[in-house]
């Protein structure tokens, strides 16, 4: 028999960036909110401490603050025909842990998408006849405009201390900035942070390339700033510890340094970390959810907590397990095209140059995540997806962002990986080493998909996830396009080696080196409920008093990193609660 | 050296010299910060590896990264050490993995770890059945080997060529890996002794602070490494 707590108003599963963002705008309207966090409790101090933080094996190796695979993991196979096995280490990807989730340990990318992003179908449709689209592609138009999202990204980037220039201000487009950008209302609320000597040699060899080089967006504070909640950060001194780290010095945004301190000072929200959500719990009629059951850690039993809404908040692989191991909606079946959940699952395809001077020195270790210079020449809106073949685009980065030894020592290929020429190697080129990354969009098909595993169970018994997942032509051919564009540009550096790293055809998913945590779609946004699992509120179309937060809501991924869209829509989310659920509880569309 | 209770020691004496040559900008190796001599390697008493196993990972170390040229050898760097309290953690017992069976070991490599053993098992079996191999080719193991044999031993190994049981078959490359993340992870773990590997490399370790360094362009940072425990270099 499960203990039960008070009701709420308002029960929040998962206490990242978007359920701390519903926690603090459903705070002010005066709702009781309890928010269940499945990992332990973490702040900036002591969690975050200099010089403990600054230990690569740690965290940068052994993933300390991630998911533990023991405690929740997936299990993946390439194809419908293959036998999922589990994701039993970490390697491609890394889900976070804890208070803060994955914005405590991302890199501070902070895009928008562009306005074709959110309308792709359409505008593929419009400029080159749907018979463009592969057969099998889901490719498809989310359910909200750029145009409606524009004051919610705004409203984010400003929660979050965004350092960037913009380059398209209502209109106008404004030297230095990224000309290819869709309208901002506002420019961003810092100026960009500093240029390294590897930016500013790819802003070079850019411009003299006709391209438009800019800063990239980054959650990192380039000065000292308050936030609209009161939430103050301090300028970031390239420290080097951003990718798989917690924050020491109050720079990165995340949900402990711009939201969480404000949040815990509301008399109406509490929070139980260790607390790990097993089911949301449906009402008899299926209709509406009656709150969720979760497992208490420390106490070691089932509890039950009665809520009027129910916000999920968890990871994207976390939020589409629940919601199928709860009933919120049909499993998609790729076969039939039936079914929403799990449809949709898309990554993220990425390549790179890399170039060696022998006798330059990049100091590596002097960076941030989200440090560098970007091109947004090559992307979804400027690429002509009839005469190349693919559908997609991606966004070109120089920039340090961690000089870690042990897992960043590119060496010229040739390089013996042990023995005497190794050690030889590491001597000569440590330091003396830049690249250049294509950060590329990752379209939607009916072959990636999740649903339950047939065999392997978690600790509490219930099925896995599985995760049905390859790499497809059409994004290895936008892949093998950026190589085509970006080698020439860093050979005009003229390198004393270079050499690429690109997927090409043919590449098959492999677990094991880290690629990137962007996973999206499963329960994506659709106009109706036959197409996805949430309306564009984030609605589940199942339970109305059910909302899914996060890029499980992405229809397709984007060319960029998903962090400004999921604050984005998360604002959009808890404004349509604010704005009209709360009078009136019912499906808003 | 005794120090007589109640009166000034010795000792203090000289750490008091030693602040005062700091202050008089006279850098300090680490050797001079009053740090104990560690154990010697071959007096070491692993917490996990065997005798056996502990002769195994030092010759093979001392191969993956050896002693001859710039910089330090695994061996100076102190690398079997940190292998050996790895293995006996939580990395070895594979805390944080999923190791729920059914396992299938004979899985292609991209599918990821798929043995039922946990690394400090894989190391247990691996070098006994390296070493059988080691003594059917060279007839002695691979500690006994010249260091040309060793190479081409490890190649070998490297290149799956050795015939491992397909539960082992990734033990060359965590014994690469494990062999760098000793030689470049702080010198609490056990191994980078006083921090070789980051002066030979010029990576400064847990400085973690260059706020005016980003526009310094194509200008080597001056300063040695710190470590998490403070140590400098």
């Amino acid at each position: 028999m499960a203990r039960q707590e008070k009701k709420k108003d308002v029960v929040i599963v998962g206490l990242g960036w978007t359920g701390s963002i519903a926690g603090i705008e459903l705070c002010r309207e005066g709702l009781e909110i309890v928010a269940l966090e499945r990992g332990h409790d973490q702040s900036t101090v002591p969690n975050f401490e200099y010089p403990q933080q600054i230990d690569e094996l740690k965290y940068g190796v052994r993933l300390k603050m991630m998911q533990k695979p023991s405690q929740q993991t997936v299990t993946v196979r390439r194809n419908d025909g293959e036998t999922a096995l589990p994701y039993r280490s970490l390697g491609s990807f890394l889900p976070g842990n804890g208070v803060g989730g994955a914005g405590t340990h991302w890199n501070g990318l902070n895009w928008r998408p562009q306005p074709e992003e959110l309308r792709l179908r359409s505008y593929v449709a419009e400029n080159w006849g749907e018979e463009i689209i592969p057969e099998g592609m889901n490719l498809g138009d989310y359910p909200v405009s750029y145009d409606e999202m524009e004051p919610f990204f705004t409203h984010f980037e400003k929660v979050a201390g965004i350092s960037g220039k913009a380059g398209n201000l209502n209109g106008e487009i404004q030297e230095g900035g990224n000309p290819f950008e869709g309208w901002r209302s506002e420019d961003y609320p810092m100026p960009p942070t500093a240029t390294t000597y590897d930016s500013s040699k790819f802003q070079e060899a850019c411009l003299a390339a006709g391209y438009h080089p800019f800063p990239a967006p980054a959650g990192i504070a380039s000065t000292a700033y308050t936030n609209p909640y009161g939430m103050q950060m301090g300028p970031c001194n390239f420290c080097g510890f951003c990718e798989r780290y917690g924050c020491y010095q109050y720079s990165k945004s995340s949900p402990q340094t711009a939201i969480l301190d404000a949040l815990k000072m509301q008399p109406n929200f509490s929070y139980r970390t260790e607390s790990e959500v097993l089911r949301v719990e449906l009402a008899e009629d299926g209709k509406t959810a009656t709150g969720v059951t979760y497992w208490d850690h420390k106490a070691g039993e089932e509890v039950f907590q009665p809520a009027d809404i129910v916000i999920l908040s968890s990871y994207q692989l976390n939020n589409v397990h629940l919601m199928l191991l709860s009933g919120l909606g049909e499993a998609y079946n790729p076969l039939t095209g039936m079914g929403t959940l799990g449809k949709n699952y898309a990554y993220q395809m990425n390549g790179g140059v890399s170039m060696f001077f022998k006798d330059e020195n990049f100091n590596p270790f002097v960076g941030h995540g989200a440090n560098g210079m970007c091109i947004d020449d090559f992307s979804i809106n400027q690429n002509d997806f009839g005469a190349l073949g693919f559908i997609g685009g991606s966004y070109w980065r120089s920039g340090t962002f961690n000089g870690q030894p042990i897992r960043n020592m590119p060496l010229p290929k040739g390089t013996p990986s042990w023995g005497a020429g190794w050690k030889e190697g590491i001597g000569e080129w440590y330091g003396h080493a830049m690249s250049i990354g294509s950060h590329g969009s990752h379209m939607s098909y009916a072959n990636n998909h999740l649903d339950l595993d047939p065999t392997y169970k978690d600790k509490h018994g219930r099925p896995l996830m599985r995760m049905t997942f390859n790499w497809q032509d059409n994004d290895l051919k936008m892949n093998q396009y950026m190589k085509s564009q970006m080698e020439p540009l860093a050979a005009s550096l003229n390198p004393d080696v270079m050499q690429s790293g690109f997927k090409g055809l043919g590449a098959q998913y492999d677990v094991r080196p880290y690629q990137t945590t962007h996973n999206t779609g499963g329960h994506i946004m659709s106009a109706n409920p036959t197409q996805g699992a949430v309306n564009k509120f984030s609605q589940t179309w199942k339970a109305h008093n059910v909302f899914a937060m996060g890029a499980g809501n992405f229809v397709q991924n984007t060319q960029y990193n998903p962090t400004g869209l999921v604050g984005g829509l998360a604002y959009h989310t808890v404004n349509a609660i604010r704005t009209q659920y709360l009078s009136n509880p019912r499906p808003l569309v | 050296m005794t120090d007589i209770p109640g009166l000034p020691s010795r000792r203090s004496f000289l750490k008091a010299s030693a602040a005062g040559m700091a202050l008089s900008g006279l850098a300090l190796p680490a050797s001079a910060q009053n740090a104990p001599a560690p154990v010697p390697l071959d007096q070491y008493q692993p917490d996990y590896l065997t005798a056996d196993e502990w002769a195994f990972v030092m010759a093979a170390t001392a191969r993956l990264i050896p002693s001859e040229g710039d910089g330090p050898g695994a061996l100076e760097a102190r690398v079997p050490v940190f292998i050996d309290l790895q293995l006996a953690g939580d990395y070895g017992t594979a805390d944080d993995w999923y190791m729920e069976g059914p396992h299938d070991a004979n899985a292609e490599p991209a599918r990821g770890w798929q043995t039922p053993l946990n690394p400090a098992e894989v190391y247990r079996q691996a070098i006994p059945a390296f070493n059988a191999w080691c003594e059917e080719t060279y007839q002695a193991e691979f500690a006994a080997l010249e260091p040309a044999q060793q190479d081409e031993a490890l190649t070998a190994l490297q290149k799956g060529e050795v015939g491992l049981p397909a539960e082992v078959r990734d033990f060359f490359t965590i014994l690469l890996a494990n062999t760098k993340e000793g030689y470049f992870a702080d010198p609490q773990y056990g191994g980078n002794f006083e921090m070789q590997s980051w002066v030979y490399i010029g990576f400064p370790g847990a400085r973690a602070a260059f706020r005016e360094w980003p526009t310094r362009h194509n200008v080597k940072y001056p300063l040695g490494p710190v470590s998490i425990s403070g140590e400098r270099a």
